[in-house]
């Protein structure tokens, strides 16, 4: 008895692009085989049965057929089509985000539930909070947990004594924080904070009720997603180019508030 | 190829790279061309070569013209205080074939995709921008696609569109023409409810 022919799962649509005139292959993540890629036909047909059920930022309940090279979508029937998400432009860019995350740090059928469980608990959080900083940040330091990479925030990574409560340094070379003598010596680090580094410990350890708690300043968001940035661009080897979006719409909103307030 | 001439190699490598033709399609494509008279061949190569000599791109729409300003911007019967911006060139045809539309268009040459890290920048968003400054324009219509990228991009032009003078409208979302209820997603429906009309 050989594999059946088709099955069914639960997919969140984390990546796609066209196919041809009006199919496309999807990038699912699954909870049963981890990442995926298959083949929506037609689904940039008018009218077409998949459509909207097999866009990005979607929660859906899949029958996908084996196919000789990728799977084919049979039907897609949407559970969570997460309008909050897709109605505004920040929340949109914020789930764009955590999608590349996930993308960028998987490989295909590496089965693992958690995650899945996590990037779905996060396009609710975004959905639902005005904190979107604490979300993108607190998913940030859970996918380096889930993937492997959960840096180092309590002993110096390079001479191993306890980081003492005073401005110490983050190297991503590293994967941690170095303490003041090991740091001005590494060239490639940047200092952190004491504020910065509680919170990085806090979020890397607690739920996401507690993490939601915190209450950031300005200045203190902006250390926080360099330091976690930086890091993640160092082990992608390469920018996340949903960040660059995200960028791009805090300025834009700033040009539009000061156009706003001149008039 | 060992076996095939030299010609015929690299016409056939030249037709793959073109979308939705893989090796076999091509291999047919050359040989059919091969097979055609002298004169189809020559008057093939010949629209290929005007394509990419005399096309550019209009300086006010930058639809895909062989004169600039393009016919549609210098016409004067048409309405110059409606602007309705598309992502492709290619989005026009559709839109003039309804006779529904007698206003100007814009061609972004695009969308917003972050993942493929295409910003505004990418697009021509500043020069839409520029383009409204004068005031002559009353309202701009959206008409990108109605997917992620297509809503990205207007709930963007919607931002940063900001004189109170212009009217920023969307094209109606919902539900296709020949298309089934019972199919139909979340997102369509909900966005067809809300926007139902009077009938």
């Amino acid at each position: 008895m050989g594999a059946p022919r088709s099955y069914q799962t639960q997919a969140l649509i984390i990546g796609q692009f066209k196919l041809g005139e009006v199919d496309k292959i999807v990038t699912i993540y699954t909870p049963e085989f981890g990442k995926l890629k298959a083949v929506a036909k037609g689904a940039y047909r008018p009218g077409s049965k998949l459509g909207g059920n097999v866009e990005l930022l979607t929660h859906s309940l899949m029958m996908l057929a084996r196919g000789r090279n990728l799977d084919i979508v049979t039907q897609s029937q949407t559970i969570d089509a997460f309008t909050e998400l897709k109605g505004d432009l920040w929340r949109m860019a914020c789930g764009l985000y955590v999608l590349e995350l996930v993308d960028s740090f998987t490989v295909e059928n590496d089965e693992d539930r958690p995650l899945f469980d996590l990037l779905l608990d996060a396009l609710r959080w975004l959905s639902q909070s005005d904190h979107s900083e604490i979300v993108l940040r607190y998913f940030e330091l859970q996918v380096l947990n889930y993937v492997g990479y959960r840096p180092e925030l309590y002993r110096c990574a390079v001479c191993g004594s306890p980081v003492k409560p005073v401005v110490n340094f983050f190297s991503s070379d590293r994967g941690g924080v170095l303490c003041p003598r090991c740091g001005q010596k590494d060239a490639l680090s940047s200092a952190i904070s004491v504020d910065a580094l509680k919170i990085l410990r806090l979020w890397q350890s607690c739920d996401y009720a507690t993490a939601r708690r915190v209450v950031l300043r300005r200045g203190l968001a902006l250390e926080l997603e360099q330091v976690t940035c930086q890091y993640i661009n160092y082990l992608l080897q390469r920018e996340v180019k949903s960040m660059a979006w995200l960028h791009e719409l805090r300025r834009s909103q700033m040009v539009v508030d000061n156009g706003r307030a001149r008039n | 190829m060992v076996f095939v001439a030299e010609p015929v190699a690299r016409l056939v490598e030249a037709l793959s790279k073109l979308p939705g033709i893989g090796p076999k399609s091509a291999h047919r494509l050359t040989y059919h061309i091969l097979d055609s008279p002298d004169e189809e061949a020559r008057a093939l190569a010949e629209a290929i070569v005007a394509l990419k000599e005399k096309i550019r791109l209009c300086s006010t729409c930058f639809n895909v013209t062989d004169c600039d300003p393009c016919v549609i911007c210098r016409d004067s019967e048409r309405d110059s205080s409606r602007v309705c911006v598309v992502e492709r060139p290619s989005d026009i045809v559709p839109l003039e074939r309804t006779g529904k539309y007698k206003g100007l268009y814009h061609v972004l040459h695009g969308s917003i995709s972050p993942a493929q890290g295409i910003g505004s920048e990418q697009l021509k968003v500043r020069e839409l921008l520029t383009r409204l400054e004068n005031g002559a324009v009353k309202e701009v219509i959206l008409a990108t696609n109605p997917n992620l990228e297509g809503e990205a991009t207007a709930m963007y032009l919607r931002r940063v569109v900001t004189s109170p003078d212009i009217r920023v409208s969307r094209l109606a979302r919902g539900l296709p023409f020949g298309a089934e209820l019972e199919y139909a997603d979340d997102m369509t429906l909900s966005q067809a409810i809300e926007g139902r009309q009077e009938f």
